[in-house]
């Protein structure tokens, strides 16, 4: 697979590791007062779709950013790849 | 119909008109006591099981392809009982145990052969894990034994024991572990389940489910709804996408893992070598190919076939140890989809929906389990409580902080 790294153009998935699914983005409140039962979802439930999926990559043999790609996990071809940063500010992350 | 020696010469003088298909090819009826979803191997000795053990009556298993088509025709034959932890280790030996006496108990010949597994070890560190394990094994009532470097070299003189980055130091040995003939375990298990009435349904999907205020009744499949008191999914890599049909999200991610093997060489590996610190294992078929695979590839995937870059990296590893694989052409390589569990080990367990069970979260290791997967699964739904070898496969084992997690990664699955 090449990952078409938004600042650094095409590169190899080889220089990248996985983290999994993009929800992970959003860490649960933990003074919520259901924190515990959100952090176990969180934590341990994944929507694993067949299809398109949005996930976490890490350019650990790069510049060592977190992306964002949409990857079709049925032909693993990736349509598109955002800095996970631009991300998770766009839906309201703040720290 | 039995197999004999006295048939195959029956047979053989009477030009081979007297053998009858396997198993039946049947339609679904309407209504069934127990529906087992997935006619891998799993699903197939969850029937044989549930008829012959428990007495189960009125079974069908539903499979959307051919049955054998899934991981079961696909791994790489090995099966061992070497866990440390103690939520798997009962259920291993429980599986190994069935291993060998399957072949006798489903007159069917699926090749066991308990050619031996040996793990590698590097470092002191890993031989204090080993040794560790070697222990817990042991406790389990299970073989194992410590070889030193000269004992390995006796055994597989090719091996480069002194390799600058990972030169061999020993190894931790399994002399009951081995290979088995993969699709012989589905066809065997479908033969003998079949014979006890198991009805084998194929090119029959399982499209939906029927669930009446929180009890499921039944599943809709491509060929008709189908009604039944319990419904078992069993479909290792398709367990997110059978479950999100009843609503559920699951631990699970599913990847892909790739296999290889190379052409028919002269038998030269006798047993089965894990090289773990370079990712890579092998061993060698009866037609003499070499078997071998490492890594899965790492990302959710449900292609089926994986890249090039882990393919490198297993020939890298294989090269390691292994000079003389260089030599040898690559026939064929392929992937499988693995349910790679949160934790690494699988769950076998009821769901929060009356008359709906699960067995899934298999990983890479699911083959090896087969025989007590199907065992324990079956005593589950024939008596609504764990199996004594399966307590801990549960699904709240996630929240309440009581992981099986063999490899310590944490809630990562692609890396256990
Ligand atoms: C390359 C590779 C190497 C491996 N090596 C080993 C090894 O050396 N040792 C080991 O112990 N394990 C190994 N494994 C793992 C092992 O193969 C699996 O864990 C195990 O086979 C899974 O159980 P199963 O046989 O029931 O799965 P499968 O054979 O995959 O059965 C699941 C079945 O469910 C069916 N299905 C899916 N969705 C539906 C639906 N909607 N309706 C009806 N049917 C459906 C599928 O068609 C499939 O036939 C390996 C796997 C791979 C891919």
């Amino acid at each position: 697979m090449i990952i078409n790294h938004p600042l650094l153009g095409p590169r190899d998935s080889a220089e990248f590791t996985y983290l999994g699914d993009a929800s992970m983005i959003h860490r649960p409140n933990w003074e919520a007062d259901d924190a515990v039962a959100q952090f176990a979802e969180y934590g341990y439930q994944r929507a694993n779709p067949a299809g398109l999926h949005r996930e976490l990559w890490f350019h650990e043999g790069g510049d060592r950013s977190w992306l964002v790609i949409t990857r079709d996990t049925t032909t693993h071809e990736i349509t598109s790849v955002e800095m996970a940063r631009d991300v998770a500010r766009a839906e309201g992350r703040t720290k | 119909m039995r197999y004999s020696a006295f048939k195959v010469i029956k047979e053989a003088l009477t030009g081979h008109r007297g053998w009858g298909p396997a198993w039946r090819d049947v339609d679904p009826q309407p209504e069934y006591d127990t529906i087992i979803i997935g006619g891998g191997g799993h699903g197939l000795a969850t029937a044989y099981y549930l008829a012959k053990v428990y007495g189960g009556k009125r079974i069908a298993v539903i499979e959307k392809g051919w049955i054998g088509g899934g991981n079961v025709g696909r791994n790489t034959t090995i099966i061992r009982s070497n866990y440390l932890l103690d939520g798997n280790e009962p259920f291993y030996e429980f599986s190994l145990k069935l291993w060998e006496g399957l072949e006798q108990d489903l007159n069917y010949n699926a090749m066991v052969s308990q050619r031996g597994i040996l793990n590698l070890i590097h470092t002191d560190a890993q031989r204090d894990a080993f040794i560790r394990r070697g222990n817990a094994m042991m406790l389990n009532g299970a073989d194992a034994d410590l070889l030193t470097t000269a004992q390995i070299k006796k055994r597989y003189p090719f091996l480069n024991t002194e390799n600058a980055r990972f030169p061999i130091k020993g190894g931790l040995a399994q002399h009951r572990g081995g290979t088995v003939r993969h699709d012989a375990v589905a066809w065997g298990y479908a033969r003998g389940a079949d014979q006890l009435g198991v009805d084998i349904i194929q090119n029959c999907e399982v499209t939906g489910f029927v669930i009446e205020n929180g009890v499921c009744k039944g599943v809709q499949t491509s060929r008709g709804t189908i009604k039944a008191k319990k419904v078992a999914s069993c479909v290792a890599g398709s367990s997110s996408r059978v479950m999100e049909k009843a609503g559920m999200r699951l631990p699970i991610e599913s990847h892909v893992l790739q296999a290889f093997v190379s052409e028919g060489l002269k038998p030269l590996l006798p047993g089965v070598i894990t090289f773990g610190a370079g990712h890579f294992y092998c061993s060698q078929s009866d037609k003499g190919g070499l078997v071998f695979g490492g890594d899965i590839d790492g990302y959710n995937s449900y292609a089926q076939r994986g890249n090039l870059p882990v393919v490198e990296d297993v020939c890298e590893g294989g090269m390691a140890i292994f000079p003389m694989l260089g030599r040898a052409r690559l026939l064929r390589m392929w992937g499988g989809i693995m349910d790679m569990s949160m934790d690494g080990s699988p769950i076998i367990d009821k769901t929060h929906i009356d008359g709906l069970y699960f067995n899934g979260g298999w990983c890479y290791g699911g083959f090896k389990a087969t025989p007590a997967s199907g065992y324990v699964y079956a005593h589950l739904l024939a008596n609504d409580a764990p199996h004594p070898t399966a307590t801990a496969y549960r699904f709240d084992r996630f929240a309440k902080g009581l992981m099986i997690d063999e490899k310590g990664m944490g809630n990562q699955p692609n890396l256990h």
